[in-house]
């Protein structure tokens, strides 16, 4: 006997069914919880912004954001100038921090010219925090970061954070101890050429002691999460060389 | 145990040894290569697929007698793959903080041969209660295999477990790197999961012979 869920017709039905059931039920979560993720995904932005220029919950050895419920206040009292840079031009723009990277590096296809450069500018204990937003792709996915910088271009914080990149590894980037190898790196070069900072195997720096080699120690395991570290801040990076040669000119 | 037949404790017991999705059904290879270089990752990776496989097989059980068997596997792949979605936004919107951890896991739980070879060899032939027992015993299972890896990785690669230093400061060289011990970095990488998997199959075969196949 032929069995029922066996038939053409009903495969097809069924199938049918299932896609309408299941499409309604994400299309039904997604929405109803968009608002909410959202607003999270703001607040993280904040957070991430203040972790980089030091403002922060860490304990001795994680990385622990201050609680969402004070980030809007802290927000508001440490940064004190959002900007945006547009071709050379800059201006003030209290949404900055909400500009999505990924968007307007295609919207601009390419051309450095028409890109919209978020810049934060942070005063913590008397000392001036330049806090950019970099974006890159690691192994499997997107990686992003928050990179504090002072007038010279000496790092004094970052914060580097992934989409999807491997546990125990590529992962690794979001951790202390490879954050903190970042501050007091230099960008520039001993002639003030601007050179990034690379992630480099066997460097012979483990406790990166050196601060103007333009290199920190890599994971090991995550070469390729590592070097999208190192492109991300040469490209994105290097957009903002001009606002800082101005800087120190006037 | 009173709340479970001598049947039903066989579903769960079983999975952890004789039976073991890893070394002896060698399903789940591919996250137990990716993901156990900590302990931590393997830990939660285990609780994650424990719930997805646990309530996968009870909805894939409860739908057995409607699934047409010609689209089955698809069937049951968009099952998996709407519960984990589902989960995910959920967790995103009201628990931001450990959705940050879990998200990582998410596509690699979808994929994950374990979840899809319990669907078709168990759900879809017995009722929810059962699948449930077997879901819960076969990611036990799972979870054992990636808990002991993941030891052995974190504990030889890094010196650490669950992120603290228990073997001293490998820069500092305290500890037992006072001594000359280094770690080694190769532990961290998949190739050596492969071979700490092994040796537990080899352990395992050796202490049960009947486990051992005739050819």
């Amino acid at each position: 006997m032929e069995n029922r869920t066996d038939k053409n017709s009903y495969t097809i039905i069924f199938a049918i069914a299932m896609v309408i059931v299941v499409g309604a039920l994400l299309a039904f979560t997604a929405s109803s919880l968009s608002p909410k993720i959202s607003e999270n995904q703001r607040i993280e932005k904040q957070q991430n912004i203040l972790y980089a220029m030091g403002v922060n919950d860490n304990d001795e050895s994680s990385a622990i954001f201050v609680s969402t419920k004070d980030a809007p206040e802290l927000f508001t009292k440490y940064i004190s100038k959002q900007l945006v840079i547009k071709n050379g031009e800059v201006s003030e723009d209290d949404q900055a921090y909400l500009i999505d990277l990924k968007k307007d590096k295609a919207a601009s296809g390419g051309d450095a010219t028409k890109r919209n450069l978020p810049l934060f500018v942070g005063e913590k204990d008397g000392v001036t925090h330049y806090i950019i937003p970099i974006y890159g792709k690691g192994l499997w996915d997107a990686i992003w970061g928050y990179v504090s910088l002072d007038e010279n271009m000496v790092i004094q914080g970052a914060y580097f954070d992934h989409k999807g990149e491997t546990p125990g590894l590529g992962a690794n980037i979001k951790q202390r101890y490879f954050m903190d190898d970042f501050i007091g790196e230099h960008i520039l070069d001993d002639n003030g050429n601007f050179k990034g900072v690379t992630v480099a195997k066997g460097n012979a720096d483990p406790t990166n002691e050196n601060k103007t080699d333009n290199e920190v120690d890599a994971i090991a395991g995550a070469t390729i999460t590592g070097d999208g570290v190192t492109a991300m801040i040469k490209s994105d990076l290097k957009l903002y060389k001009p606002y800082f040669d101005n800087l120190k000119n006037n | 145990m009173g709340l479970l037949s001598k049947k039903d404790t066989k579903l769960i017991t079983d999975p952890l040894a004789d039976n073991n999705p890893i070394t002896i059904q060698v399903l789940g290879i591919c996250s137990a290569l990716a993901i156990t270089a900590e302990l931590k990752a393997s830990i939660v990776m285990s609780i994650s697929v424990m719930f997805v496989l646990g309530l996968g097989n009870v909805v894939i059980s409860l739908m057995r007698n409607i699934i047409p068997s010609k689209i089955r596997i698809i069937v049951q792949l968009t099952v998996v793959a709407a519960l984990v979605i589902i989960v995910d936004q959920v967790l995103k919107a009201f628990a931001y903080e450990l959705s940050k951890t879990l998200s990582v896991f998410v596509g690699l739980i979808i994929t994950n041969c374990i979840i899809m070879g319990r669907f078709e060899a168990f759900a879809l032939a017995n009722g929810p209660w059962k699948s449930f027992l077997d879901g819960i015993g076969n990611s036990l299972g799972y979870g054992v295999i990636l808990i002991i890896v993941g030891f052995f990785r974190e504990l030889l690669g890094s010196g650490t477990l669950l992120g603290f230093p228990v073997l001293g400061d490998p820069i500092a060289k305290t500890g037992l790197y006072a001594i000359g011990y280094e770690n080694n970095g190769f532990m961290l990488l998949s190739p050596m999961a492969l071979i700490v998997v092994g040796i537990i199959i080899w352990v395992q075969r050796t202490r049960n012979k009947a486990l051992v196949e005739d050819h």
